[in-house]
């Protein structure tokens, strides 16, 4: 039995060809995945993102219990709206999901989960929350829409309120605001400008069809997968997951290690680990000749190898771009094996394209 | 249901093959096979002149989802490739049974043809996919 979000029927009437996402049915492209890429990165495309998972954070606890949940620092969140990227670790330091925190205050977030991941999220949830006063609560009335790309926000304008208008205008990469119906949100998943909505679900569909008439052109899962890919962004499951230490998964930047008694969960495997050097690291790799890296392709680095986390076709460059967690040792140059042969690559920071441009 | 043309002869593994009446053959693959695989980012062809036979894989089509290899439905010589592929594969999506073709073989045996699907029969493999 797979689940539907509120958008589904406004897939179907836009010829979407849907797959089951982890027991969702989304829309993988509506046509062309490379078209829909390219709307993202020159112009607008949305995505249906209502299968990811809301969860509410709220009571005199919520600061704390986060301090312990991830290992970022909500602390370090100050200004209301102000958003912060963070995994939340097992006591092995494997990643159990990656996520989002909205804050609105000490004792109000917001959370913003996988859908893959979502039982076990909410179990963990469940199961740290109980030594704190605070209560978790999923928000399933709730469909999220992402709208990215460099003219995603003119575009979403013309259709806010001008209460809503006021309350988006400036505001800086990496935060939300709720203002009427909707939760309006400075994050994505591609590397472009744009928002990504909350709205009930009962508005959904019209909000979607708004966002179409506006000139926005739906995007599929495909796209969504070589957009964040170029733009460097992990994909749960793929780059890292419970088995992965976030030191070897270009997450160090998201472990706040001060205040050092701060003690969240898994801080004392990676301490350990960050002391030792001793994970692997994750790299980008480019090949600039005909073929694609996949994931799970094997890497060859100087003294050991490694292994393509995410691979594809990247649409702005023209050739393949790939994820790959290497040994530490790894140098400017790899090879991978693809098809039965040896190709060389290019070892590159993770991160590949930024507002619609190269960063190689 | 995709478009299956009662003119050509299928592979069961995707291959269309249209007879120009004078001992050669082009191939290219189904829509239903570029449905499949979706946005087609290289095709790797053979060469002019390379030998092949029937069922061998000579070339390979590389989507945005998967690398899919090309089997020669029939023996021959390649006697011509679809060089305009190698700037524009996404031509293989919007036109495969026409400017998406891939490469034209010179018969070895033309008897091998008889070991090739119809319209019918390769639309009933689809179906059983």
């Amino acid at each position: 039995m797979t689940s539907k979000t509120v958008l589904h029927a406004k897939h179907l009437e836009a010829n979407a060809k849907m797959v089951d996402f982890h027991g969702w049915e989304m829309p993988i492209n509506y046509g062309s995945q490379i078209e829909e890429h390219n709307a993202v990165r020159t112009d607008a495309g949305m995505f249906d993102v209502s299968h990811m998972t809301i969860v509410d954070v709220k009571g005199e606890q919520a600061q704390a219990f986060l301090r312990k949940l991830v290992a970022n620092d909500v602390a370090k969140l100050t200004v209301p709206g102000k958003a912060l990227y963070t995994g939340m670790l097992n006591e092995q330091g494997g990643v159990i999901d990656d996520l989002i925190i909205y804050f609105f205050s000490e004792t109000d977030y917001r959370l913003v989960v996988n859908s893959a991941t979502r039982e076990k999220d909410l179990a963990h949830m469940a199961k740290v929350s109980a030594d704190f006063a605070v209560a978790v609560t999923e928000r399933p009335e709730f469909a999220m829409i992402a709208v990215q790309g460099p003219n995603a926000k003119a575009k979403t304008a013309t259709l806010l309120t001008a209460e809503q208008q006021a309350a988006v205008e400036g505001m800086k990469p990496f935060f939300g605001v709720q203002v009427g119906d909707l939760f309006i949100a400075t994050t994505g998943y591609t590397g472009e400008d744009g928002y990504e909505i909350v709205v009930p679900n009962e508005q959904a569909a019209d909000l979607w069809q708004q966002l179409l008439d506006a000139g926005v052109k739906p995007a599929g899962l495909g796209a969504r997968d070589t957009l964040r890919l170029e733009a460097g962004m992990n994909l749960y499951g793929l780059d890292m997951d419970e088995s992965v230490s976030p030191l070897a998964a270009n997450m160090a930047w998201t472990i706040a290690w001060e205040p050092e008694d701060r003690d969240f969960i898994g801080r004392d495997v990676l301490v350990k680990q960050r002391a030792e050097k001793s994970t692997d690291k994750l790299v980008g790799l480019v090949l600039e000749e005909k073929g694609v890296l996949r994931s799970g392709s094997k890497v060859i680095v100087e003294g050991g190898e490694g292994v393509i986390t995410s691979g594809t076709f990247s649409p702005t460059l023209g050739f393949s771009v790939a994820l790959a967690r290497v040994p530490r040792s790894t140098g400017e140059t790899a090879q991978v094996e693809m098809r039965k042969k040896l190709v060389n690559v290019k070892v590159v920071k993770p991160s590949f394209v930024r507002n619609g441009k190269s960063v190689l | 249901m995709s478009n299956i043309p009662s003119d050509l002869k299928y592979a069961s593994s995707h291959e269309w093959v249209r007879n120009e009446g004078d001992g050669t053959f082009t191939v290219g693959i189904s829509e239903h096979a570029q449905e499949l695989l979706g946005d087609m980012v290289f095709v790797e062809l053979p060469e002019v002149g390379d030998e092949v036979d029937a069922g061998e894989d000579c070339a390979v089509a590389e989507s945005v989802k998967a690398a899919s290899d090309i089997y020669a439905p029939i023996g021959g010589e390649i006697i011509a490739i679809n060089e305009e592929l190698e700037d524009a594969p996404e031509t293989v999506n919007n036109d495969a049974y026409g400017d998406g073709w891939l490469f034209r073989i010179k018969a070895s045996d033309e008897s091998e043809l008889e070991n090739l699907l119809d319209a019918e029969g390769y639309a009933n493999t689809i179906d059983e996919d």
